[in-house]
This record gives structure tokens, C-alpha cells and sequence, in this order.
């Protein structure tokens, strides 16, 4: 499919030189059972973006929570920002937490704050002037589109809208490394393709790294196919033949990782499981 | 097969306490390493203390009255009335202020705690802020339970005095008895050491039934079900738990002071 890679943003030399943003060697979990993920090793290089396939219950969400170090495995090791993380203790885990973001599956907006104190929190945290903080919770809801919602409360928006309040939280802190957890899923496919071309938007414009967990390969191709056009504001299809260089693929099925590599090694797979699931 | 299910229990018991343990230091040495959150203290004192100040003031009252009631006919029996000022105060400020404020705060706010964090729990809220860099246990379980030991001392006091009243109401409208004389026996033979039982044990209660409210929240699993589950665990385990360490702490106080 594709014989041309383009890539919209590169990040600086400097981030390319640094190594790995997340690098997992031989990671197992298990919750007092059969095994949910196994011996699973891959990396995510700065100005990458990767994203996670697998059909539900495989295991996609518990890896993201293990990246950032909200569960620990069983075995193995994660490298997260070049600090291992799988040992260390929960007080030295908040302060690399903070330099990334993760949009959570159901959203997970605190729902007895307003939209304005869900996106400024870590800011609020942090004792940001007021000020500050009203423009910069501002710009962050321009980004996906929603400043009519500065001052209401999650329950009176829509699913769509609470992920894209739940993708500005996570993107207020300019973060280093996103991790986005089914970001589209249950939402209708109109909606969906406005949070997609906010991850593209976010992946070109500020060539942040990111981990993107679906299990929906439309969301998967759009990522690959479609870059964000600043002068237009929107996200258009690249040239036929062409693909984003910097988004390459993983695939788990039952707990273990059996595919890493690009758009056209996921096509061009012989595995019986990835090729059944493209099909 | 039962020796496995005694081995079972018996183990599930033993982690629980630890993890209570573990989880109820950890939230004591945050009080004394920064951030420390003072608006989250103020709100939750707020939360705490003013929202169960009815319900303090209400038990408190009726509960002087009952005494009251109770021993007149008593007392009479050895003419002995004119000490009814003295047995309500005694066993109000010593013992039932603190255990009744204890027990009535316990049931309106472990379980306000308790269900509030378990939904948090199991709507990801507390992932989120984990995920933002914010230590939830020093955001959310600190401020309230030194909210909670901070208050409940004060409400211990209103209790107190409003029990003291309720006792004074039903000895002078109830048994038609002299209110002065019931007032001076209330306060003459109160001695420091009654008050420094009746307020040494609201910091253990109030430390308890937040601790416990928020353990129970944080642990929460299963859905709704299983928010529904931790707020009556929560509240049944801190109001057992109150009466059993009053048993304790007053056995210890009285052999400091004895009477």
C-alpha cells in the first residue's frame, strides 16, 4: 500500500539522540491469575506514535496503566523518560507522571469540578496564578474546539465532548509523551473523526510522542493516511501512496505482542490473527 | 475444606489490618511534608464539622434529657436528685458526648467518604489524578482526617453542652426541680481529668472513622455495587471500632486518673 513515508513534524535532534521515551523489556502482569499480558518488549521514540491494536480484553488498557506506572508488572522492566519505573516507589512516580498525558477510556473528568478546573488541574496543583490559568485552560479548549464549556460541569456534556475536555486536560501541561486510551470507542463515527484529527493535529503540530490504544483500524488507517494542515485548520488525506513515517503499529492478542512495525508490515502480515482482524 | 476457608479469612483479615496500617501512616506523615493542601482542610472541616453540627447539637440534647429522665426516679429512690446535674455532666463530657459524636459523625461522613472515593475509584477519577501527578492520598485522605480529628473534638465540646442543657430542660420543665442547684452540681464536681477524657478520645474517633472511611473508599471494587458495598463496611467497622478503642482508651485514662 505504502511505498512513501512522509513525516509532518520531526522532533528536534536533540529529543532523537535521547533515546526511547518509553521502552518495556519482557513486561508480564497478572491480577492473582491466568496471565493478562506476556514477556512484552517495545519502544516509543521521541516524535512517535504508536498505535496499540487488539480486539477488547487483550490486555491494551492494562499496558497503557503499566507505561505510566499506575499498575506494576509481575516481571520485567519499564523505562519511562529513561528512569525505570517498575520498582519505584509511588511518591517518585507522581513527578515523571506530570510530564505526560493520558486521556482515559471513559474520559475520567472529575465530576464535581467545572470543564475549567478539570483541564487546569495540574495547574491549580501546581499554584498557577488565576490568570494564567483562565488563558491557558482557554487555549487548551480552543485546541479541541470546545471554549463555550469553560464554565460548566461534566454532566452536562456529551461523551465526545467530555473525551475532548479529558485530551485537553491531558494536553495542557504540554506533555513529553500522550497515551490515549480508546480514545474514540463508543463514540458515533462523526465524532470519532474529530478526535482523531485532534490526535493528528497534536502529532504535527507539536510532534509529541504518543501511544494510542483502539481497537478500531479506521481510526488506526486515518492516523496513517491523513496529516493536519495548519493554514487550513483541518486534517487532510496525504497523496495516495503516502503514509505518516512517525505512526507504526502494535498488536496484542491474548496478553502477547505479535506484531511491531510499520502500516504497510501490518498489511503484508502472514499472522492469521492480524490478518483475520484486518479482515 | 473449612480449615481453607478459616486459612482464607484469617489471611484476607491480616492483609486488610496491614494494609489499613500502612495506608493510615502514610496519610499521618503527609501532614508534615509539603504540599500540604490547607484549602482542602478548610473545605472538608466545613464538610465535617459544620454539616453535622444539627444532628451533634440534636443528639446531644435529647440524649442530657434521657439521662436526666432516667436517673430522677432513681436518685429519688435515695433522695439524692440534687446530684443530677452531676451524673448528666459526668457521663456526658467522660464518656457518651465523645462516643455519640463519634458514632453519629461516623455514620454521616465514613460513609460520605467512603462512597464518594469509591466512586472515584471506580469512575477512574483517582487514576486521573494519579495520572496528573497528584498524590491522592495526601490530596484527598489527609486533609480529611485531620479535618475529621480537628472537628470532632470541637463537636465533642457542643455535645457536651448541649447534652448538659437537654439535661437542665428535662430537670426543670420535666421534673420540676431547681435548675440553679442542677447547674452547680454539673459543675462542681467536674474535675480536670473528666475533661481530659472527654477530649483526648475524639482525636482517636475522629482519626478512625476518616481513616477507615477513606481505606474502605480507596479499596473499592466491583462497580456500584461495590461503592455500596464499602460505605456500609466503612460504617460498620468505624462505629464497632469506636466503641471498642473507647473501651480501651477509657480503661487506660482511668488508670492514669483514677477516680
Amino acid at each position: 500500500m505504502s511505498d512513501t513515508s512522509i513525516s509532518a513534524a520531526e522532533p528536534p535532534a536533540s529529543d532523537r539522540e535521547a533515546g526511547p521515551v518509553v521502552e518495556l523489556c519482557g513486561d508480564s502482569m497478572d491480577f492473582d491469575g491466568p496471565p493478562v499480558l506476556e514477556d512484552i518488549s517495545f519502544s516509543v521514540a521521541p516524535g512517535e506514535t504508536r498505535v496499540l491494536l487488539g480486539p477488547a480484553g487483550v490486555g491494551k488498557s492494562v499496558l497503557l496503566k503499566l507505561i505510566i506506572g499506575l499498575l506494576r508488572p509481575r516481571k520485567g522492566t519499564i523505562h519511562l523518560f529513561g528512569e525505570d519505573i517498575s520498582q519505584l516507589p509511588e511518591e517518585n512516580l507522581f513527578p515523571l507522571r506530570a510530564r505526560a498525558g493520558m486521556v482515559f477510556q471513559e474520559s475520567a473528568l472529575f465530576d464535581s469540578l467545572t470543564v475549567r478546573d478539570n483541564v487546569a488541574y495540574q495547574l491549580i496543583q501546581e499554584r498557577v496564578p488565576d490568570g494564567e490559568i483562565d488563558s491557558r485552560v482557554r487555549e487548551a479548549l480552543s485546541f479541541v474546539g470546545l471554549e463555550e464549556t469553560f464554565e460548566q460541569y461534566p454532566a452536562s456534556l456529551s461523551g465526545g465532548m467530555k473525551r475532548r475536555v479529558a485530551i485537553a486536560r491531558a494536553l495542557i501541561h504540554d506533555p513529553e509523551l500522550i497515551l490515549y486510551d480508546s480514545p474514540t470507542g463508543g463514540l458515533d463515527p462523526v465524532t470519532s473523526t474529530t478526535i482523531i484529527e485532534l490526535i493528528v493535529k497534536q502529532r504535527d503540530v507539536h510532534a509529541t510522542p504518543a501511544l494510542l490504544v483502539t481497537h478500531r483500524l479506521q481510526d488506526a488507517f486515518t492516523l496513517c493516511n491523513h496529516r493536519f494542515d495548519a493554514e487550513q485548520d483541518r486534517m487532510v488525506p496525504l497523496p495516495a501512496g503516502e503514509t505518516n513515517s512517525n505512526t507504526t503499529f502494535l498488536m496484542l492478542e491474548e496478553g502477547r505482542l505479535i506484531l511491531d512495525g510499520s502500516l504497510d508490515e501490518l498489511l503484508h502480515t502472514d499472522n492469521k490473527f492480524v490478518r483475520e482482524f484486518l479482515e | 475444606m473449612a480449615t481453607s476457608a478459616i486459612d482464607r479469612t484469617a489471611k484476607q483479615i491480616v492483609l486488610t489490618v496491614q494494609e489499613y496500617s500502612l495506608f493510615a501512616w502514610r496519610a499521618v506523615l503527609n501532614l508534615f511534608r509539603p504540599p500540604i493542601y490547607w484549602t482542602d482542610f478548610l473545605m472538608q472541616s466545613d464538610i465535617i464539622g459544620v454539616g453535622s453540627l444539627p444532628i451533634v447539637i440534636l443528639s446531644g440534647f435529647f440524649t442530657g434529657g434521657v439521662l436526666a429522665l432516667q436517673s430522677a426516679a432513681t436518685l429519688a429512690e435515695f433522695g439524692a436528685t440534687a446530684v443530677t446535674g452531676q451524673f448528666v455532666s459526668l457521663t456526658m463530657i467522660r464518656e457518651l458526648g465523645a462516643v455519640l459524636t463519634g458514632i453519629m459523625v461516623a455514620g454521616r461522613n465514613s460513609s460520605s467518604m467512603a462512597s464518594e472515593l469509591g466512586s472515584m475509584v471506580v469512575t477512574e477519577q483517582i487514576d486521573a489524578m494519579r495520572a496528573l501527578g497528584v498524590d491522592p492520598l495526601r490530596k484527598l485522605v489527609t486533609p480529611r482526617i485531620f479535618a475529621s480529628i480537628a472537628m470532632l473534638l470541637l463537636l465533642t465540646i457542643v455535645a457536651d453542652a448541649f447534652g448538659i442543657l437537654g439535661g437542665a430542660a428535662v430537670t426543670v420543665f420535666l421534673n420540676h426541680q431547681n435548675g440553679t442547684q442542677y447547674l452547680n452540681s454539673a459543675y462542681e464536681h467536674l474535675r480536670y481529668p473528666d475533661i481530659i477524657q472527654g477530649l483526648v478520645k475524639p482525636l482517636f474517633f475522629g482519626y478512625l472513622l476518616a481513616s477507615i472511611g477513606c481505606f474502605y473508599g480507596m479499596r473499592t471494587t466491583g462497580g456500584t455495587e461495590g461503592v455500596g458495598r464499602s460505605t456500609i463496611t466503612a460504617v460498620v467497622t468505624s462505629s464497632v471500632l469506636i466503641i471498642a478503642v473507647d473501651f480501651v482508651i477509657t480503661h487506660i485514662l482511668l488508670t492514669i486518673f483514677p477516680t
